[in-house]
């Protein structure tokens, strides 16, 4: 299904407002279909890629290709690409339906075209009813769907979203993640969006980008990034977990031995660092295995354990905080299935920690 | 008790504004030819004014200055303003600061400096040096009212209009303009007004073959206030009062 040709490629970007240097010699290609997301802290670029994709700002440096053809010096109205912005941006002065014609206006469609084209964009986004509406008269939630169906009818190449959907409240948000990915699949139409939301990058992108600080930390699919984060930044920033420095004592057989906060453990990894090298084990918190420990027993050697310190309830999940004798917390997040619907920690329970032989990941620090 | 006094304070502020007003008012409906005390309700004056042809030339002459130079400084102030919005240059801020001068600059000023220029390139005095005068000094009051109009729109919108396929033109004409109309239409009846009233800079730009009404007024009070300038003067409080709610109904309209 997907084409590999690239719809988009920023070859060598660099991109500088006054002293502040926000992109540096950026490279990134995205293929013709794919749903790409631009994931990171604010600040960190993304909205100014998607800037400079739409023809807003300049790059300093660099080339910018759509189709293979270079696009870098042309204006923002001679590109086929469109873009849905944060604060939606619709004319206000303008009926709902006027604001979707807009663009096919300027492209001197005939009328009865528009109209056909402007009324099938509205039945997309379930706006029909509110063609004669000002965008005043509408919620967050309906704007927003006025706005993509007046970037969509112009059937740009690719559709750039600008965090569209941060002013919706929770509930709202989840729906239209859903229904924007829909469309997407819909439409066929290549979608950049920009968010800095870990949970909705994962749930709708083929492809999650991660910046910091105008560097690409990560290209992956949400999986990899999720569960192959490549450094530090990457695993901390897309969800929670559990980062457990050491250092490399020697090799065994299936990986090498280390002292993890004062536990000696065996980590079982392909990854052979060298001896004395400096790792970090990183963990999910759902990937910890947590079991009570009676009051005299003594935990099996070679196994970690901590005492419980808190305890949160968050409905499908319980979430508890481990204390290891080092001082070390550790989160753990464990389900409720239906053997255990009543299991709950005490505070200052002595527990053991334990996780599957190869969920975590390694990283070799510099 | 507190309340009595803030209510006493605000009534007397305002009565201090408006006595002499209603005091205007009521003597052009007034018999007495002295303004000494009550005569008794007339029209007269009101007639009398409609026949004085002097004073209806000069009524004449001012609305059509004023109507002209609000138009062009409706033009060419809407055009800055959306210059200075819309894109960065060099010596841009330095070009608001003098929007600010022109303001702040007194009467007289620009009076006599409009004055010597007028001298010394020779033009004589008339219609068109009013005109101009009266276009300059109107400029700035529609640069600052649509500017603040236009700094409170969302930036997103003119990307949005030029993201699909809107070149400057249009973008000027669909977006810009019709969101701005308000303070357009507003800053046309603040330069209609100021035109209208201004006596220092039009005594130092016109000549005598074209005299507008404040001047005119000026002149007859010399030799004592005829009951007819109160007639005339009720007039056009009548005619500030429509303006006044007229600007104030286009303001709100904004929100």
């Amino acid at each position: 299904m997907k084409q590999n040709s690239p719809v988009i490629e920023l070859t060598n970007i660099t991109k500088s407002f006054g002293e502040n240097t926000i992109l540096k010699n950026l490279n990134l290609s995205i293929s013709d279909g794919e749903f790409v997301t631009l994931l990171g802290p604010s600040g960190c670029g993304k909205t100014t890629i998607l800037r400079l994709i739409a023809g807003f700002e300049q790059p300093d440096e660099g080339r910018i290709l759509l189709a293979g053809s270079d696009i870098t010096d042309q204006p923002s109205n001679k590109r086929h690409v469109n873009t849905v912005f944060q604060s939606y941006a619709l004319f206000p002065h303008m009926t709902v339906f006027e604001n979707v014609a807009f663009g096919l206006n300027m492209d001197k469609m005939s009328k009865s075209e528009i109209k056909a084209q402007v009324n099938d964009a509205l039945r997309m986004v379930k706006m029909s009813d509110y063609a004669d509406r000002k965008p005043s008269q509408l919620s967050g939630g309906q704007q927003q769907r006025v706005a993509i169906a007046r970037a969509v009818v112009k059937k740009p190449r690719i559709l750039l979203l600008d965090e569209p959907l941060s002013a919706l409240d929770f509930k709202l948000r989840k729906q239209m993640q859903v229904e924007l990915k829909q469309l997407q699949r819909r439409l066929g139409i290549t979608f950049i969006f920009v968010t800095h939301d870990q949970e909705e990058a994962l749930s709708m992108s083929d492809r999650v980008i991660v910046m910091e600080e105008g560097v690409i930390q990560q290209s992956g699919t949400p999986k990899q990034v999720y569960e192959q984060p490549a450094n530090l930044f990457v695993a901390r920033f897309v969800g929670e977990i559990n980062v457990l420095d050491t250092v490399v004592e020697k090799h065994t057989d299936n990986g090498f031995a280390c002292k993890i906060e004062g536990f000696s453990c065996e980590i079982h990894s392909k990854k052979r660092p060298a001896e004395g090298s400096k790792v970090s084990i990183l963990l999910r918190p759902e990937d910890l295995r947590v079991e009570e420990l009676a009051k005299a027993e003594k935990p099996e050697a070679g196994s970690i354990f901590g005492r419980v310190e808190e305890t949160t309830y968050k409905g499908a999940t319980l979430e508890s905080i481990i204390v290891l004798p080092s001082g070390k917390k550790l989160l753990a997040s464990e389900f409720f299935d239906e053997e255990y619907e009543e299991f709950d920690y005490k505070l200052g329970q002595d527990v053991a920690i334990s996780w599957v032989d190869g969920w975590e990941v390694v990283l070799v620090n510099e | 008790m507190n309340r009595f006094f803030k209510s006493m304070y605000m009534l007397m502020v305002y009565l201090f504004l408006y006595i002499p007003v209603i005091i205007l008012v009521i003597n052009s409906f007034n018999s007495s030819k002295y303004m000494t005390g009550w005569k008794g309700f007339t029209l007269d004056w009101y007639s009398k004014l409609a026949s004085n042809t002097m004073l209806l030339d000069a009524a004449i002459n001012s609305f059509t200055v004023a109507f002209l130079s609000a138009s062009a400084a409706t033009v060419l102030g809407t055009l800055t303003a959306v210059t200075l919005y819309r894109y960065s240059f060099f010596g841009k801020k330095l070009l608001y600061a003098l929007v600010y001068v022109v303001i702040m600059s007194p009467d007289i000023v620009m009076g006599i400096s409009l004055l010597v220029l007028f001298a010394s390139i020779k033009i004589e005095l008339g219609f068109w040096t009013l005109l101009v005068s009266h276009i300059t000094f109107s400029i700035p009051f529609v640069v600052v009212t649509v500017y603040s109009r236009l700094s409170g729109f969302d930036k997103n919108v003119i990307e949005a209009a030029k993201d699909l396929g809107a070149d400057e033109m249009r973008i000027f004409k669909s977006v810009i303009l019709p969101m701005s109309l308000p303070a357009v239409a507003a800053g046309w009846l603040l330069s209609f007004t100021l035109s209208l009233d201004d006596v220092i800079v039009s005594f130092f730009v016109t000549g005598p073959g074209y005299e507008v009404l404040p001047l005119r007024i000026f002149s007859m009070v010399r030799l004592g206030v005829k009951p007819e300038i109160n007639a005339l003067c009720a007039i056009i409080l009548l005619f500030s009062l429509v303006m006044v709610m007229t600007s104030q109904f286009l303001m709100r309209e904004r929100k």
